[in-house]
């Protein structure tokens, strides 16, 4: 309300014609209105048509048993995909597996990329090099790198076993990909090569928006490196670090290119994603009424997370964004 | 020493320690660049010295496995694939979303805080969560085997994040700016296309370049829209290639490797936008 408020004193013309409601100025409200609706209608048709209309077909097909022919199913089977969800081992699997993804990537990757960043904050030789290097395994796409680990960790002729060997450590030698206990941990050392150099670029933005000002007060009133780390970056950086893990977060649920290539996820499901498991059931099996069940509860995890975590955790980071855009207008 | 010596003497810090910061960085560069140097080395050797000498240098090098690559036109045909995609997805997602934008910036009307939130929720919703759906839409458009059936949902699914980033640049346009051109007898969409976007530039080219990466990188859309090889982007191809060839493992690589090349180079040159980018993604959505 009080954005609407505010902006309507920004637009003079328009308020004026509103209160006095005579004729140039009806025609002139007129003339606003089919720009808007001009300019807009684009990208609502778009949106509407590709992202909106799919989610609500995927939310209507789940409650149906159907192969997927035709344009839309008939044999209405009410929830019965979703309580045959809870009770599939695979699925709940994946409930598992993604949670251990997310606990590994927001314990171990966002703290090595805040790591890396701050040290790459810090003046030193050859740091653009490292920042351009470590950032580059980003705009690899996921199936190039997938494919790459693929011949790494490939069990008989595979480099990570090579080097094992080379340098003493055989005991540590494994089939990585292959073994359902090491399959999960030898994709999260993929996803950290992959995806730690953007979460390294979002912290390193973050923290030279900083002012030095405030870290060299710091340190004239005497507080040592970890005091500052801890009481004036950390502090300062929590939107970036906030929004990091969110990013992580969305970005694992839907986890699909590098499982895909790197697995299939096998051996025997052991490394399936809900969007593995989705597209097996969806593409392959044709069972598409029980896949778009699992894309509903994709769509749910990722609505409730998303909404909870903007609601409880980055509150207080969206009422600053609101209040720093009165300087805007 | 040298580039100690810019720094304030304060900052100055101890040898021991610098050599542990260099430490560390090595280290994790070496994490990143091992395995691109072994598939770019083992492009370069055939099978069999791979088996024998995994980390040396080829001997004698075999351009064979990288020149076999670039002699097919399968490669060729895919890059081009990729690029017509990923131009007109950006094109496409750029425009529609630079209008929108436009409006959500500097009209106020009601409802438009509702309709922006409305774009704004589309950045959480995962892209699997669609796709089959989208499968069955495009089919019912006969749009499969046709790029649209990629270039369309794509620009789609990028509006969220290109409106917010416009949106929130436009705004940083003063707005006496607009009223000069309005006096001077611009129409809404004259000042759009002849004062807003030129001025957009910087803006413009950060969302084209994220537009473009996220385009040449998307995997499932294309692996379900296009069943005829000739459509095959370069992701679709590498693990198409790589399923092909499953036994010769060099083959793969200098696949791999070349298949890297054009990600890569575009990075060199548009590094700038693109981080600039995700920044302002992260920090502005």
């Amino acid at each position: 309300m009080d954005t609407m408020t505010r902006l309507d004193g920004a637009t003079e013309p328009r308020e004026a014609g509103r209160r006095a409601g005579d004729r140039p100025a009806r025609r002139f409200r007129l003339r606003a209105w089919a720009t808007i609706a001009a300019f807009l209608l684009p990208a609502l048709v778009l949106f509407c048509l590709l992202v909106v209309a799919p989610i609500l077909l995927a939310l209507y097909a789940s409650l149906f048993k159907w192969n997927g022919f035709g344009v839309l199913p008939t044999d209405f089977i009410g929830l019965d995909n979703f309580t045959r969800l809870f009770e599939d081992e695979i699925f709940l699997g994946d409930l598992w597996r993604g949670l251990l993804l997310i606990v590994l990537s927001v314990g171990v990757q966002l703290p090595l990329a805040l790591g890396i960043a701050l040290l790459l904050n810090q003046p030193m030789r050859g740091r653009a090099v490292y920042r351009l290097l470590f950032f580059a395994p980003y705009v690899v796409s996921e199936v190039i790198a997938a494919v790459l680990f693929t011949m790494v960790f490939s069990p008989e002729q595979g480099l990570a076993n090579r080097i094992l060997t080379a340098i003493g450590l055989e005991g540590l030698t494994s089939t990585w990909l292959a073994d359902p206990s090491t399959v999960m941990y030898t994709l999260f050392i993929v996803m950290t090569w992959k995806y730690f150099g953007f979460y390294m670029i979002i912290f390193l933005a973050g923290r030279q928006a900083i002012p030095s000002e405030v870290t060299e007060a710091a340190a004239i009133d005497g507080a040592n490196t970890w005091q500052i780390f801890r009481h004036v970056t950390l502090p300062l950086l929590g939107p970036t670090i906030r929004i990091g893990v969110f990013l992580s977060v969305i970005g694992t649920i839907q986890l699909f290119d590098l499982v895909w290539v790197l697995t299939g996820g096998g051996p025997i499901h052991t490394s399936e994603t809900l969007a593995v498991t989705m597209f097996q059931y969806g593409f392959a099996r044709y069972q598409v009424g029980y896949a778009s069940a699992i894309s509903v509860v994709m769509f749910i995890i990722s609505l409730v997370f998303a909404l909870g975590y903007q609601r409880w955790v980055m509150r207080r980071d969206i009422e600053g964004a609101i209040t720093g855009m009165k300087d805007h207008r | 020493m040298s580039a100690h010596a810019r720094v304030a003497p304060a900052r100055r810090r101890p040898w021991p320690k610098s050599v542990a910061m260099h430490l560390v960085v090595v280290v994790i560069g070496t994490f990143i660049l091992v395995p691109i140097a072994y598939g770019v080395l083992s492009g370069f050797k055939t099978n069999s010295q791979l088996s024998t000498n995994p980390f040396g240098l080829p001997a004698p090098w075999v351009p064979s496995n990288y020149t076999d690559v670039l002699a097919a036109g399968e490669f060729w045909r895919q890059i081009g694939n990729s690029t017509l995609i990923a131009l007109a997805t950006a094109l496409l997602v750029v425009g529609v979303s630079a209008m929108a934008a436009y409006v959500f910036a500097r009209y106020a009307f009601r409802g438009r805080e509702a309709v922006f939130m409305f774009f704004a929720t589309g950045l959480m919703f995962p892209f699997a969560v669609a796709i089959l759906p989208l499968f069955v839409l495009l089919r019912t458009l006969g749009l499969l085997d046709n790029p649209l059936g990629v270039i369309l949902p794509q620009a789609a699914f990028g509006l969220p994040l290109t409106i917010i980033i416009l949106r929130q640049f436009f705004r940083t346009v003063p707005g006496e700016i607009e009223e000069a051109a309005t006096l001077d007898g611009c129409s809404a969409f004259g000042f759009f296309w002849r004062i807003l976007l030129p001025m957009a530039r910087p803006a413009i080219a950060t969302v084209s370049v994220l537009a473009v990466v996220n385009s040449w990188n998307n995997f499932m859309l294309p692996l379900v829209v296009f069943n005829d090889p000739s459509w095959w982007t370069l992701p679709v191809g590498v693990q198409q290639f790589s399923g092909q060839y499953s036994s010769d493992t060099a083959r793969i690589l200098a696949y791999v490797v070349l298949a890297m090349i054009p990600a890569l180079a575009f990075y060199s040159v548009a590094e700038r936008q693109l981080i600039g980018g995700l920044a302002a993604g992260a920090t502005k959505g």
